[in-house]
C-alpha cells in the first residue's frame, strides 16, 4: 500500500485537534502500563493520523448522498444472511476447540468470519455508516437466533461496526479498494479481542492476550477482507448488484 | 439442526407484554453489572433478577433446558477456556466458575427475551421510544421477514448441486469449496430479492421526505418503568452486597 | 397527499418520446414510446420478452431511479406531472409475492403504506380494513404473512396497494409465479378492485385469455422500440398483429402453440421404481404424498398433477434421489445402473449421470459464471476428455438456441433462456430418467414450444420423462401417463 494521505477533502483544524488529542491520549495509556517508550510514540503516532483521517472522513460524509432504500434493504438483507451464518459459526467454533487445547488462542484463526459484513456491505452499498449499520443488524439477529452470547453480540458488533468504519471513513469514503478492506477486517479484529479478554478469557496471560489479538487481526483481515472482496467481484458480473456503482463498474453489454 | 424463526407467534408470557426497549434495557443493566465483577459472590447475587425474569417470561423446567442449552454451552465453552487451558500449574477451577456464572447472567436474559418479543414490537417501540432512524428500523425489519425464504433457498441450493452431481464426499476441502459456492449463490439471490423488495416499498412511499406516522402504538408505561428500575435496584444491591461483604473483584485491575 | 379511501380520482397517462438505456447497457429498454391512456381506461400491455414493459411500469410508478440509467430522454406524465414527481398516485403490484410484503402480520403490511404516506394512526386501520374487504382478503389482520400461499399473498399485496388509494393500477405479470388456481385468486381480487373505485388500469401479462374480459384496450411494445400496435383486443389481437406476438411467445388466444398429436410408442425396460413413497415434513404432519407407487419405463413420460400441497415437488425431489422419504423407496432397476442401495444414498455423480433433475428456479442450478462451462460441467466432472466435453457443450447450446450466448453469465439470462441452459445442462450429462419440476411455469409460448419439441425427441431417443406440473396443454402434449395426486 502507498503512503499517500487518501483524497477526502482538506483537512481541517478540527481533524488535527482531534488527531493530536486521541495520539497523547494513546502515548499516556502505553506509557502508564509500563511499556517501552518507542511503542508508545509508534502508536500515539498512527492513533493520531488514523484519528484526523476518520475525522476529515465523517465529516466529509455529512455531505454524501444519502441512503437509498434499496441500499437500506441490501445492506438489512445481506447482514441477516451473514447472522445466520454467524449461528452457525458459533457451533464451529466450540467444535473446533478441542484442535486447540495446546494453544487456545490459535482457535482465533477462523475469528475473521464474524467481521464478514462490516467490510462485505460497504463494499457494495458504498455509503457512510454502512460497517456499523450491517454489524449491528448481524449481531441482532445473532442474538434473536439465540446465540450463546445474548445480548453481549450487540455490543460486540457495535465496536467493529464502529472500528471497521474507520478504515473507510479514512479514506474519505472515497476508495473501495482491496487495501481498505483489508483494514477494515483488521480494525474489526483490533476491536473484538479485547471484549473477549474482558468476557471470554480474563484468566490468561499478557503472552497468550497479545497473540490472540494478532491472530484475530490477521484472521479479520484474510476472512472478512480479501473474502469480501472476491465476493463483491464475483457478484457483479451476475447482474446483481446493477443497482449499486460497485455493480456497473464493468464493459457496457 | 434446524434453525428457528424468531417472530412466529406472539407470545403470550408475562414479560412479553412489557414495551421491548425496557426488556432489552434490562438485559443490558444485567449484563453491564456482570461484566463490571469476576467474583463468584456478586454473579450469584445477580442470578435473583435472572431468576425473576425466567419466571416472568413463564417457561417450564423442560422448555428451558430445550432453549437454554446454547446458554450451558457457552458456559462450558468459557469454563474450558480459562479453567482447564490456562497457563500455570493446576486447574483453575475456581478462578473460572463465576466466569461460568456470569456467563449465564449475561445470555439467559437475552435468550428469555429473544424468545418471547416480536420482531415488529421491537423495531416500533425502538422507533418511537429511542427515536431510531425509521427507514433503518423498518428496512431491517423487512430483512428479517426474508430469513426463513433465505432458509428454504439455502436447502434448494444444496439439493441442486447435488442434481448437478456435485457432492462433497469426505473431502473437507471439497465441503469447504461446496459450502462457499453454496454461500455466493444464496447471496446472489439475497441481493436480488432485496433489490426487489426495495422497490416493492419504494412504489409504496417508503422514501418520501417527511413524517412517517406509525399504526401500532408501544407506550412505555408505568409498569415498563418498574421492570427497568427493579432490575437497576438488584443489579445495584448485588454489587453493594459484595462490595460490603469484600468479596467484590472488577473485571480490570 | 392521504386521499380519503373510496373512489380514487382516475388518472390520464402519458409518455412522450420516452426512452430508457439501463445502465451497463448498450441496447435500449425502450424508445421513443408515444402513449396516452385516457383515465379510467384499461389496457393490457404486451410485447417479446426484453421489450422493456416491466421497465415502463416501474418508471411509471415513479419508482425508477435515474442513477439507474446510462440515458434516458423524453417524458412520463401522470395527469401532466413527471412521473416521478407524482409518486402515490400510482400502485405497483411485481410478479412475486415473497419480495413484495414487507411486514410479519398481513394487517400491518397493508398499513405500511398508509404509515409512509404520514396518514394519522387512528384512520389506518378503517381504511386497512376496507382494503382487505375490498380485495376478498379472507383471514383477519393477525395472520402470519408467512402462512398466505401465492395466491392470497398476491392478493395481501394487492390490498396494500389499493389501500393507497391510487388513481392508477399498475400490475407486473401478477399471476406469472402463481399456478392456476392462485392466478384465479388474484384475478379475482383485481376485479373486484376494479369494481369498487374504477382506477386506470395498465397490466404486463403473458398470458392472454384470462385479463380479456378486464381489458378495453391492448398496446404492443417492440423491444428497443415504442408502441407497435394500439387498438381494441378485438382488432389487435388478430390479423398479423396477433400473429407476430404469437411467434414473439405472447400467448395468444386461439393463437397457442399446437404441437401435433403424438402416440406414444410401447414403453421400454422399466429404470426407476417408486415404492410406496410417503413424506411427512414435520412430526405430526399430514403425509404429502403419501403411498405412492410408480414405475418409469425407457421411452415412457409421465405427469404428475394435483391440486397445491399434494406433495408433487417432494414425490419430484424422491424420485430425483435428492430427497429420503420418510417412508417407502425409490431404487433403480439393473437396467438403470448396478447400484442396489436407494437412490438418495447415491453419491450425487453417480446419480447426475442416470437420473437428472430439473428445477422449478433454474438460477438454482447454476455453478459456474459462464453458460459453456455450466453445460460442460457435468461430462467434465464424469471424466470425459476437455476438447469432448467442450465439444458436447457446444452442441447442446446451438440446439437449444443457446449458440450466441456460450460466454454470458447464466444470471444474466431472460428467463426463458435460464430454463432452456438448465435443461441442456441436465442433458449433458446424458441421464436415462429425466425428472422436471413445473417446467413450462411462468414461461412464453415460444419457450414452451422449444420444450415440448425438445423433451418429445427425448422421449423418442428412450429417455423416461417425469414432469410435475399444472399446465394441462403440457399434460396432454407429452401424451404420456398421468399420475394424479389425491
Amino acid at each position: 500500500m502507498s503512503l499517500t494521505i487518501p483524497h477526502g477533502g482538506p483537512l481541517r483544524p478540527l481533524d488535527a485537534a482531534v488527531g493530536v488529542v486521541l495520539g497523547a491520549v494513546t502515548l499516556l495509556l502505553v506509557l502508564a502500563y509500563d511499556q517501552p517508550r518507542s511503542a508508545a510514540i509508534g502508536g500515539a503516532l498512527v492513533v493520531a493520523v488514523g484519528a484526523g483521517l476518520v475525522t476529515r472522513g465523517v465529516r466529509a460524509s455529512r455531505s454524501a448522498a444519502p441512503w437509498r432504500t434499496v441500499d437500506i434493504v441490501v445492506a438489512a438483507v445481506l447482514s441477516v444472511a451473514c447472522g445466520v451464518v454467524f449461528w452457525a459459526w458459533a457451533y464451529l467454533w466450540d467444535a473446533v476447540k478441542p484442535a486447540f487445547v495446546a494453544f487456545p488462542p490459535g482457535q482465533a484463526l477462523i475469528y475473521g468470519m464474524w467481521f464478514l459484513p462490516a467490510a462485505l456491505v460497504p463494499l457494495i452499498v458504498r455509503r457512510p455508516g454502512a460497517a456499523v449499520f450491517a454489524e449491528l443488524v448481524a449481531a441482532t439477529v445473532e442474538w434473536m437466533l439465540f446465540s450463546q452470547f445474548g445480548p453481549a453480540v450487540i455490543v460486540y458488533g457495535l465496536v467493529q461496526g464502529l472500528l471497521a468504519e474507520c478504515a473507510f471513513a479514512a479514506t474519505g469514503y472515497r476508495r473501495w479498494t482491496l487495501g481498505v478492506a483489508l483494514a477494515a477486517g483488521a480494525l474489526a479484529g483490533a476491536g473484538a479481542a479485547p471484549l473477549d479478554w474482558v468476557y471470554s478469557y480474563p484468566l490468561w496471560s499478557v503472552a497468550w492476550k497479545l497473540a490472540y489479538l494478532g491472530i484475530v487481526v490477521v484472521s479479520g483481515a484474510l476472512l472478512t477482507g480479501l473474502l469480501s472482496w472476491y465476493a463483491v467481484r464475483a457478484l457483479a458480473p451476475t447482474g446483481a448488484l446493477s443497482a449499486f456503482a460497485a455493480g456497473r463498474e464493468r464493459e457496457l453489454v | 439442526m434446524t434453525m428457528p424463526t424468531p417472530g412466529d407467534a406472539r407470545s403470550t408470557a408475562p414479560l412479553a407484554r412489557f414495551n421491548p426497549v425496557a426488556a432489552l434495557g434490562a438485559c443490558l443493566v444485567l449484563a453491564a453489572a456482570a461484566l463490571a465483577a469476576r467474583d463468584a459472590v456478586t454473579e450469584a447475587l445477580l442470578l435473583v433478577p435472572v431468576a425473576g425474569g425466567v419466571l416472568l417470561a413463564r417457561v417450564g423446567p423442560r422448555a428451558l433446558a430445550r432453549r437454554g442449552w446454547p446458554v450451558l454451552l457457552g458456559a462450558l465453552s468459557v469454563f474450558l477456556s480459562n479453567a482447564l487451558l490456562a497457563p500455570g500449574p493446576g486447574l483453575a477451577v475456581a478462578d473460572a466458575a463465576p466466569l461460568v456464572l456470569r456467563v449465564v447472567v449475561i445470555a439467559l436474559p437475552g435468550l428469555l427475551v429473544a424468545t418471547t418479543v416480536d420482531p415488529t414490537d421491537l423495531a416500533d417501540a425502538l422507533v418511537q421510544r429511542l427515536h431510531a432512524p425509521a427507514r433503518f428500523a423498518y428496512g431491517t425489519l423487512a430483512a428479517l421477514r426474508l430469513m426463513p425464504l433465505l432458509a428454504a433457498e439455502w436447502r434448494a441450493l444444496g439439493l441442486a448441486r447435488r442434481a448437478r452431481g456435485v457432492d462433497a464426499g469426505r473431502n473437507p476441502v471439497a465441503a469447504l469449496r461446496l459450502f462457499a459456492g453454496q454461500a455466493f449463490a444464496l447471496f446472489v439471490a439475497a441481493v436480488r430479492r432485496a433489490a426487489r423488495l426495495a422497490t416493492a416499498m419504494d412504489a409504496r412511499g417508503f422514501d418520501t421526505a417527511g413524517p412517517r406516522t406509525i399504526a401500532r402504538a408501544q407506550p412505555f408505561g408505568r409498569r415498563d418503568a418498574l421492570l427497568l428500575g427493579a432490575t437497576l435496584l438488584l443489579a445495584v444491591a448485588a454489587t453493594a452486597t459484595s462490595v460490603a461483604l469484600g468479596t467484590w473483584e472488577p473485571v480490570l485491575g | 397527499m392521504a386521499a380519503e379511501p373510496g373512489r380514487p380520482r382516475p388518472v390520464a397517462v402519458e409518455a412522450r418520446g420516452w426512452g430508457w438505456r439501463h445502465a451497463g447497457r448498450r441496447a435500449w429498454a425502450l424508445r421513443g414510446v408515444d402513449l396516452r391512456v385516457a383515465p379510467g381506461e384499461r389496457v393490457l400491455v404486451l410485447g417479446p420478452s426484453g421489450a422493456g414493459k416491466s421497465t415502463l411500469l416501474t418508471a411509471l410508478a415513479g419508482v425508477l431511479d435515474p442513477a439507474a440509467a446510462e440515458e434516458q430522454e423524453g417524458e412520463l406524465l401522470l395527469d401532466g406531472v413527471a412521473a416521478r414527481a407524482a409518486r402515490g398516485r400510482a400502485g405497483l403490484l411485481l410478479q412475486d409475492p415473497q419480495s413484495q410484503l414487507v411486514m410479519a402480520r398481513s394487517g400491518d403490511d397493508v398499513a405500511f403504506g398508509l404509515e409512509n404516506t404520514a396518514v394519522p394512526a387512528d384512520r389506518i386501520w378503517p381504511r386497512v380494513d376496507a382494503a382487505l374487504e375490498t380485495v376478498g382478503f379472507p383471514y383477519g389482520r393477525d395472520r402470519a404473512t408467512a402462512a398466505l400461499s401465492g395466491g392470497e399473498a398476491q392478493r395481501l399485496a394487492l390490498a396494500g396497494v389499493v389501500a393507497m388509494a391510487p388513481g392508477l393500477l399498475l400490475l407486473d405479470e401478477p399471476t406469472a409465479n402463481l399456478d392456476p388456481e392462485g392466478a384465479d385468486v388474484v384475478l379475482a381480487g383485481v376485479r373486484r378492485v376494479l369494481d369498487a373505485s374504477g382506477p386506470t388500469l395498465l397490466v404486463v401479462e403473458h398470458r392472454v385469455a384470462p385479463w380479456l374480459p378486464l381489458v378495453d384496450r391492448v398496446v404492443v411494445l417492440a423491444p428497443g422500440g415504442g408502441v407497435v400496435a394500439d387498438g381494441p383486443p378485438s382488432r389487435v389481437l388478430t390479423g398479423s398483429v396477433g400473429t407476430a406476438l404469437a411467434a414473439d411467445g405472447v400467448w395468444v388466444p386461439g393463437r397457442e402453440p399446437a404441437p401435433p398429436p403424438r402416440t406414444p410408442p410401447p414403453p421400454g425396460a422399466a429404470l426407476l421404481e417408486a415404492a410406496d413413497v410417503t413424506h411427512r415434513h414435520a412430526k405430526g404432519a399430514p403425509p404429502r404424498p403419501y403411498g405412492v407407487s410408480l414405475t418409469l419405463h425407457a421411452g415412457e413420460a409421465v405427469s404428475v398433477t394435483g391440486r397445491n400441497g399434494a406433495g408433487k415437488t417432494t414425490l419430484s425431489l424422491a424420485l430425483g434421489g435428492l430427497l429420503r422419504p420418510t417412508g417407502g423407496t425409490v431404487t433403480a432397476t439393473a437396467a438403470l445402473g448396478p447400484d442396489r442401495r436407494p437412490l438418495w444414498r447415491w453419491r450425487a455423480a453417480a446419480l447426475a449421470a442416470r437420473v437428472g433433475t430439473v428445477f422449478q428456479q433454474p438460477e438454482r442450478q447454476f455453478l459456474t459464471g459462464r453458460a459453456r462451462d455450466e453445460v460442460a460441467l457435468g461430462p467434465r466432472r464424469a471424466g470425459v476428455p476437455e476438447q469432448e466435453a467442450l465439444a458436447r457443450a457446444d452442441e447442446l447450446l446451438e440446439r437449444l438456441g443457446l449458440g450466441r450466448l456460450a460466454r454470458a453469465n447464466p444470471h444474466t439470462l431472460s428467463g426463458g433462456e435460464q430454463r432452456r441452459l438448465s435443461v441442456a445442462t441436465t442433458l449433458a450429462a446424458a441421464p436415462a430418467v429425466l425428472v422436471l419440476d413445473e417446467p413450462t411455469f411462468g414461461q412464453d409460448a415460444r419457450t414452451w414450444a422449444e420444450l415440448v419439441a425438445l423433451l418429445r425427441g427425448l422421449l423418442d431417443a428412450g429417455t423416461a420423462v417425469c414432469a410435475v406440473t399444472h399446465d394441462r396443454a403440457f399434460v396432454d402434449a407429452l401424451a404420456g401417463r398421468e399420475l394424479r395426486l389425491p
